[in-house]
């Protein structure tokens, strides 16, 4: 694969990661912010491939994406849904 | 052989745009997830297969790849759908037939 | 050079999901998003392993298939008041 292409992609899923973590920042409804981490979770996943690091991006798809989200949303449900002022 | 997995990852990616370009165009929940699971399955399985026609040493990885997207994704796509309608998500307004409250489940959910 | 289109039309698709999942008027629209792109990225990394000619990449791609239905399933469920 070409070099421009290749950093054209990685400049792209950077810009894809920021914009999921400023809806994560942004939401009132916790779940929905839980709902962003998890799309940035898998965003990082695939710059950590892309820059050849197949390991850690296995543990960064199974802990970031799969567990973290299901651990937030018990502890949501332990406590309250809509963040308030 | 090259040519023909080409082929076949082209069609799979083909779909995988077209479901999601109906994640931003349909009206509602529903309408969404059908083309969420759909579209999106079908074209993962055609990109995996193909990629697997291209190197022939990878195919029984890769079926057994396109095996596991097949099992999990109608699995997930199927909570979300029965937890919007358990949750009262409304239908889109010009939408024709509710036959969900036949069903004893569902029968204590609001009218939509 | 052919690959290159494929990628930059999954591209194309992740950047669509990412609208859904700002503009979804309910929870269940952007977890409907994130499921999309999720199966989305299954099919990006097995291309990523072809185009970097590496056997050993497709686990990554195995473990997304088998894992990344739990958390859909954990938001479904607690949706439904249940989980």
């Amino acid at each position: 694969m070409e070099e421009s292409l290749e950093q054209i992609l990685e400049l792209s899923l950077t810009l894809l990661m920021l914009g999921g973590a400023v809806c994560a920042c942004v939401f009132k409804d916790l779940l929905n912010a839980v709902i962003a981490a998890a799309f940035v979770s898998l965003m990082a996943a695939i710059l950590f491939y892309f820059l050849q690091a197949p390991d850690v991006a296995m543990a960064e798809a199974s802990i970031g994406a799969a567990l973290t989200t299901a651990i937030f949303v018990i502890a949501i449900k332990k406590t309250k849904r809509v963040e308030e002022e | 052989m090259h040519i023909a997995g080409m082929i076949a990852i082209g069609i799979g990616v083909l779909f995988l745009f077209l479901g999601s370009f109906g994640i931003v165009r349909l009206p509602d929940v529903y309408n969404r997830l059908q083309a969420g699971t759909k579209c999106t399955t079908f074209g993962c399985l055609f990109a995996v297969l193909g990629v697997g026609i291209v190197e022939p040493a990878w195919f029984w990885k890769a079926l057994l790849v396109s095996l596991f997207v097949l099992l999990t994704n109608p699995i997930s796509n199927h909570a979300l759908g029965r937890a919007a309608k358990k949750s009262g998500v409304p239908l889109w307004d010009g939408s024709v037939v509710d036959k969900s409250r036949d069903f004893p489940s569902y029968a204590n959910t609001e009218k939509l | 050079m052919i690959v290159s289109i494929f990628l930059l039309v999954i591209g194309a698709a992740i950047v669509l999901c990412l609208i859904r999942l700002i503009k979804g008027p309910t929870a269940t629209d952007r977890a409907v998003a994130l499921d999309t792109v999720t199966t989305v990225t299954t099919a990006l990394l097995v291309i990523l392993a072809l185009v970097f000619k590496r056997y050993i990449y497709l686990d990554v791609a195995l473990v997304y298939a088998v894992l990344m239905f739990i958390g859909s399933v954990a938001i479904a469920r607690f949706l439904e008041k249940g989980i």
